[in-house]
């Protein structure tokens, strides 16, 4: 029995610590909006938070997560007010969705660090998040709104 | 100009070592004042060998140019990747404390230890590059610049030639070179023979190669 | 106006029960006769005026999408398309993706399927058919029960209105249910009336995509269900000699080992146990045909028969004497590789076979046929196998497949195991899993008058037929999706002596359509080709191309917009370069300007893409820049990066580290699209973005280097100074 904090609720699991965060979070816990796409940290689409890192949880295992705090996507913020979950409807970002909730999560890293990213800066912290839709151009416009959303005291 | 001015440094610093067998560079403590820092006190015994010694320099310099060392000591902001030493993907950059950036720092994806299966992210506890104020590049020099480079205390974090020995002797991130996980090269030496090479390097004397 | 999603939120995509539901519009009951299968405790449907929407005593409606959602938004386009006629209010709307049946079934392809960029023309009518008819029963259920006149009554955000007198929708429905069917088509709304058509609604599905809640087939998980991982092939198509499972077994969490067609499947608790046990599996191979296949070798043997004639696909005058007589004659060979489509969510498929019912969940393009595949394995009738199509992680032609090859290997492993099981892919499965799109060599040689104006083309393509073994392959005749903008280019219109050869040998090695098909190497070759003609000119490349398109009004709308919003042959910053191209495919006109750099490494960092379109009608305006966007890096990963060898029959590439996606520091921070003020015929969006890429990065990189990219992906061609 392994112990972690999901989404600031605890949580006791039964699984081997060699297993990759990922699949406690989907198929233990039952949390699904953290993606799998590679399983080889290439693609970004399994990003959490590990005490507050945008890790990618397909190659964290369980252990180095046992009693560390874990935000998923849904845990983000109780009602998509996020801002940039406000920003990513507001650009219509999503297309076919699934790569998403890693790009966000990383997004939430690079404005917490850098409340007023420039484009560089978004480059250098997103590049890590594959999209097959290309939705980058939306995702780069979201995260500029979103920072002027944050200034504004969105995150409410 | 700099490279030149350090050279020239060493050299009289390595002279001052034939005769005090103790160089001593200088460092500015906490209230400004100057303070003494010994760099290199050759092992009891050894006598000075510039031959030796910088053939002993050369044989650890191919570990030092070799992919699992020079990757994480590269010219530019970003790592190096692979046995081609190609520019890391996905945009990652060293950061101000040289473990990377925002959503990317580098122990987002490398682990403690190594993920097991090809081209999997290597782990260490402590992955990093070097510090954006301590860049440490290996990548491009040649023998005798990365050898007064590595011995310039300004250029290599302030170590001593026993903290060089210490570094390359049992530094876990240095150690990982020589288990790089699944599928990678290892350095052209074991990791025994380079610390011994490198530490023969200082101990007869720290010279310089000549190119 | 203001749309509030949050009625969206809890919008599921699952279906419960079995549906076949034969097209009657107006008023097929069975669905309501069936009962509606909510997804979150909608009441059940009291009204149902045919098979694409529904409506409840809670005013709840539900909306039943013949297409799927992979991305391309018809989630929206669709529901607007009803919403346009009904004046529901946005809130109560529910919407889901359609089972199998009838009534889903493609208005011009007559299968159920999600692809070629058809969906918003396919169903511009239908949808907006099936809102209207709901509508007027509804106002004369309202006309009746208030007294008054139908032509009385008017509708708003889900209430018919008469003076001071209401009723809402759901109070209507089931007077409505009872009236007699309508026997005639509505009249539909005249296009100045239109509230959302042409100016577009938010993204209906963006809410549950921004806070985890979308359900993927990855995401299916009910009690009893376990994870299969299968252990495939090193050769695609080999076959299981034996195997050993006695190590599989014994991880913590396996539950069962099956021999299947397609290899052995290790079924566990969760994928992490799955994909152990397939590590801990030794399996020997039968090696299948698929061995001999090496990709640099059969490129070689491509361009052997590229050199000769192919079977005709176009031909006027002749050809070859047109060359002998030019002043002078170009000739260029353009390569390319096969592609995978990898779609982000790698294949899955969940089966749940129980007394005589197979259930089986997943993101797929073509449902129907999917059933029918599962019926035949597992010996049921069609109405015994429900699929429910869950969010497709991605698509690009993967997901729509006439062997249904992912579902197929699900089912396979429940029958043989008995259990209920998610399959699962890993990325290596997905690239692996061969159904790419095929390797090409186009062989073009172009006679030139004087002026540089050409004359003459001689044009042979050589690259498996992806219809070929499909009901789509032709009776007789060229596969034109081939050769689909070549035979039918603009260009050749006018050339007085030209022919188009195909050849298709068979392999096989499965193939199939890519985003944006033939003309994913069509529109290289033909927009490659008019670049090195008009510098052979010494013309502008616009002009060259606005000269000899003057005939082709809509190819010129997208070329002169992208030119002037790009601000074509105006000064650009030092080191930067433009290149173009326009492409027609799948309805629409699509013409890009590609800025860009090459360093001194030879790396092409592109900058800015100007980007216009002309699709007739934007339906959903917004939808309709987004897909161009997605279409230019959709294009750039593929010819800057995309490719995947073969030696001996083993795919050489594996996941994303060498296969590569164009990642947010590879592509353009400015991605422009223009729309054409249109009127013409509706085409597609989804895929007509991809062709123009390749060919106005080359051109650009050309105008750069004066190197000309005819091979692809160009990662592979050296352009270091």
């Amino acid at each position: 029995m392994i112990k972690l904090t999901i989404n600031q609720k605890e949580h006791t699991v039964d699984a081997s610590p060699d297993m990759p965060l990922l699949w406690v979070l989907r198929d233990i816990v039952g949390l699904t909006g953290t993606k799998f796409g590679c399983g080889m940290a290439q693609c970004g689409a399994c990003t959490v938070h590990l005490n507050g890192e945008a890790v990618r949880s397909c190659v964290t295992l369980l252990s180095r997560a046992a009693g560390q705090q874990i935000v998923t996507i849904e845990g983000l913020s109780p009602d998509s007010t996020h801002p940039l979950q406000r920003a990513w409807l507001e650009e219509d970002v999503p297309q076919c969705g699934y790569c998403q909730s890693g790009q966000i999560m990383s997004a939430a890293v690079l404005l917490r660090e850098n409340p007023h990213p420039s484009d560089a800066d978004i480059d250098d912290a997103m590049s890590g998040n594959i999209c097959r839709c290309g939705t980058y151009p939306r995702i780069r416009k979201a995260i500029h709104l979103a920072a002027k959303l944050q200034q504004e005291g969105g995150n409410k | 100009m700099a490279k030149l001015k350090t050279n020239k440094i060493i050299y009289l610093l390595l002279s001052v070592t034939a005769v005090s067998a103790v160089a001593v560079s200088s460092r500015t403590d906490a209230a400004g004042n100057k303070q003494p820092v010994v760099y290199h006190e050759p092992a009891d015994g050894v006598a000075k060998d510039s031959v030796g010694s910088k053939k002993a320099f050369m044989a650890a310099y191919r570990v030092l140019m070799h992919p699992r060392c020079m990757n994480c000591h590269p010219s530019g902001e970003a790592p190096l990747q692979g046995d081609d030493s190609h520019v890391h993907t996905m945009g990652v950059k060293r950061g101000h404390d040289g473990k990377g950036m925002y959503a990317l720092k580098c122990s987002n994806c490398h682990q403690p230890q190594n993920t097991p299966g090809l081209h999997m992210p290597p782990g260490n506890p402590n992955w990093h590059l070097p510090p954006a104020d301590m860049k440490m590049v290996f990548q491009g020099k040649s023998p005798r610049e990365l050898a007064a480079q590595l011995l310039n205390p300004e250029l290599n974090g302030h170590k001593t030639t026993a903290q060089l020995i210490a570094h390359v002797t049992s530094d876990s991130l240095v150690l990982g070179g020589w288990n790089p996980g699944d599928g990678r090269t290892l350095p052209p030496l074991t990791h025994a023979e380079f610390a011994k090479q490198f530490k023969a390097w200082i101990d007869k004397g720290a010279f310089l190669p000549d190119k | 106006m203001t749309t509030s999603r949050r009625g969206f939120l809890k919008t599921g995509a699952m279906l419960g029960g079995s549906l076949i539901v034969s097209f009657v519009v107006p008023g097929a009951k069975r669905l309501a006769a069936m009962g509606l299968p909510g997804t979150d405790g909608a009441a059940a449907a009291v009204f149902t005026p045919n098979a694409y929407l529904s409506i409840g005593a809670d005013d709840s409606i539900q909306v039943w999408l013949a297409h799927v959602e992979m991305g391309q938004g018809i989630w929206t386009t669709l529901t607007m398309l009803i919403a346009e006629e009904l004046d529901a209010d946005w809130e109560k709307i529910k919407i889901v993706h359609a089972p199998p049946g009838q009534p889903y079934v493609h208005t011009v392809y007559g299968l159920q399927i999600t692809g070629g960029s058809s969906t918003t023309w396919s169903e511009f009518d239908r949808y907006r058919q099936a809102g209207a008819t709901a509508r007027t029963l509804l106002v004369d259920a309202a006309a009746k029960k208030f007294g008054v006149s139908p032509a009385d009554c008017r509708t708003e955000n889900g209430m018919v209105i008469a003076g001071d007198k209401k009723a809402r929708y759901g109070e209507l429905a089931a007077a409505a249910a009872a009236l007699p069917p309508l026997t005639e088509p509505v009249q539909l709304r005249p296009p100045s009336e239109w509230k959302y058509i042409g100016k577009g609604v938010k993204r209906l599905d963006a809410p549950v995509k921004v806070n985890g809640q979308a359900k993927f087939g990855m995401d299916m998980q009910f009690p009893g269900l376990l994870t299969a991982v299968v252990a495939h092939p090193p050769v695609y198509g080999s076959k299981v000699k034996s195997f050993d499972d006695s190590k599989a077994r014994q991880i913590q969490g396996v539950r069962n080992v099956v021999q299947i067609p397609t290899g052995v499947a290790v079924i566990a608790d969760n994928f992490w146990a799955a994909k152990k046990g397939r590590a801990a599996l030794q399996v020997s191979w039968e090696t299948g045909p698929n061995v001999n296949i090496d990709s640099k070798a059969q490129l070689q043997e491509f361009k052997k028969l590229a050199a000769t004639k192919g079977e005709k696909a176009a031909e006027k005058g002749d050809a070859a004497s047109g060359l002998s007589k030019a002043s002078k004659v170009l000739e260029a060979e353009f390569t390319f590789p096969y592609l995978a489509h990898t779609p982000m969510e790698p294949q899955n498929v969940t089966v749940k076979v129980e007394n005589g019912k197979c259930e089986i969940w997943t993101g797929t393009q073509m449902p129907g046929n999917d059933q029918q595949v599962a019926a035949k394995i597992l010996g049921f009738n069609p109405e015994q196998v429900s699929v429910h199509t869950t969010f497709l992680g991605g698509g690009f032609g993967r997901r729509a497949n006439f062997a249904s090859d992912f579902v197929a290997e699900a089912v396979n492993i429940a029958k043989a195991s008995g259990q209920f099981i998610k399959m699962v892919w890993t990325r290596e499965d997905d690239i692996h899993g061969a159904y790419y799109r095929p390797s090409f060599v186009h062989n073009v040689r172009v006679g030139v008058d004087g002026e540089g104006k050409p004359v003459a083309w001689l044009h042979n393509i050589a690259g498996q037929s992806i219809m070929a073994g499909t009901p789509f392959e032709p009776k007789e005749g060229v596969d034109g999706s081939s050769v689909e903008g070549v035979n039918d280019s603009p260009y050749l219109a006018a050339i007085p002596d030209h022919w188009v050869g195909l050849h298709s040998p068979r392999l096989q090695l499965p193939v199939l359509w890519y985003r944006s098909v033939g003309h994913t190497h069509t529109a290289m070759a033909m927009e490659g080709m008019i670049d090195e003609l008009a510098h052979n000119a010494g013309k502008d490349p616009v002009e060259y191309r606005r000269m000899l398109l003057k005939d082709h009004p809509r190819h010129l709308a997208a070329l002169n917009l992208a030119a002037e919003k790009s601000g074509w042959g105006q000064p650009l910053p030092a080191g930067r370069f433009r290149g173009v191209a326009v492409h027609e495919s799948f309805l629409s006109y699509v013409a890009h300007v590609v800025e860009l750099s090459v360093d001194e490494q030879g790396a092409i960092k592109i900058h800015r893409v100007v980007s216009a379109v002309d699709c007739g009608l934007a339906v959903n305006p917004d939808g309709v820049r987004a897909q161009i966007e997605s279409g230019v890096n959709f294009g750039i990963s593929t010819a800057l990066y995309g490719e995947i060898t073969l030696d001996k029959g083993v795919v050489r590439q594996s996941n994303f580290h060498d296969y590569r996606i164009a990642r947010m520091n590879d592509t353009p921070t400015t991605i422009e699209v223009h729309i054409v003020n249109s009127t013409d015929k509706m085409g597609g969006v989804g895929e007509p973005g991809v062709p123009p890429v390749a060919p106005a990065i080359a051109n650009a990189v050309f105008a750069a280097t004066g190197k000309r990219l005819r091979d692809l992906p160009f990662c592979n061609t050296n352009l270091k100074a």
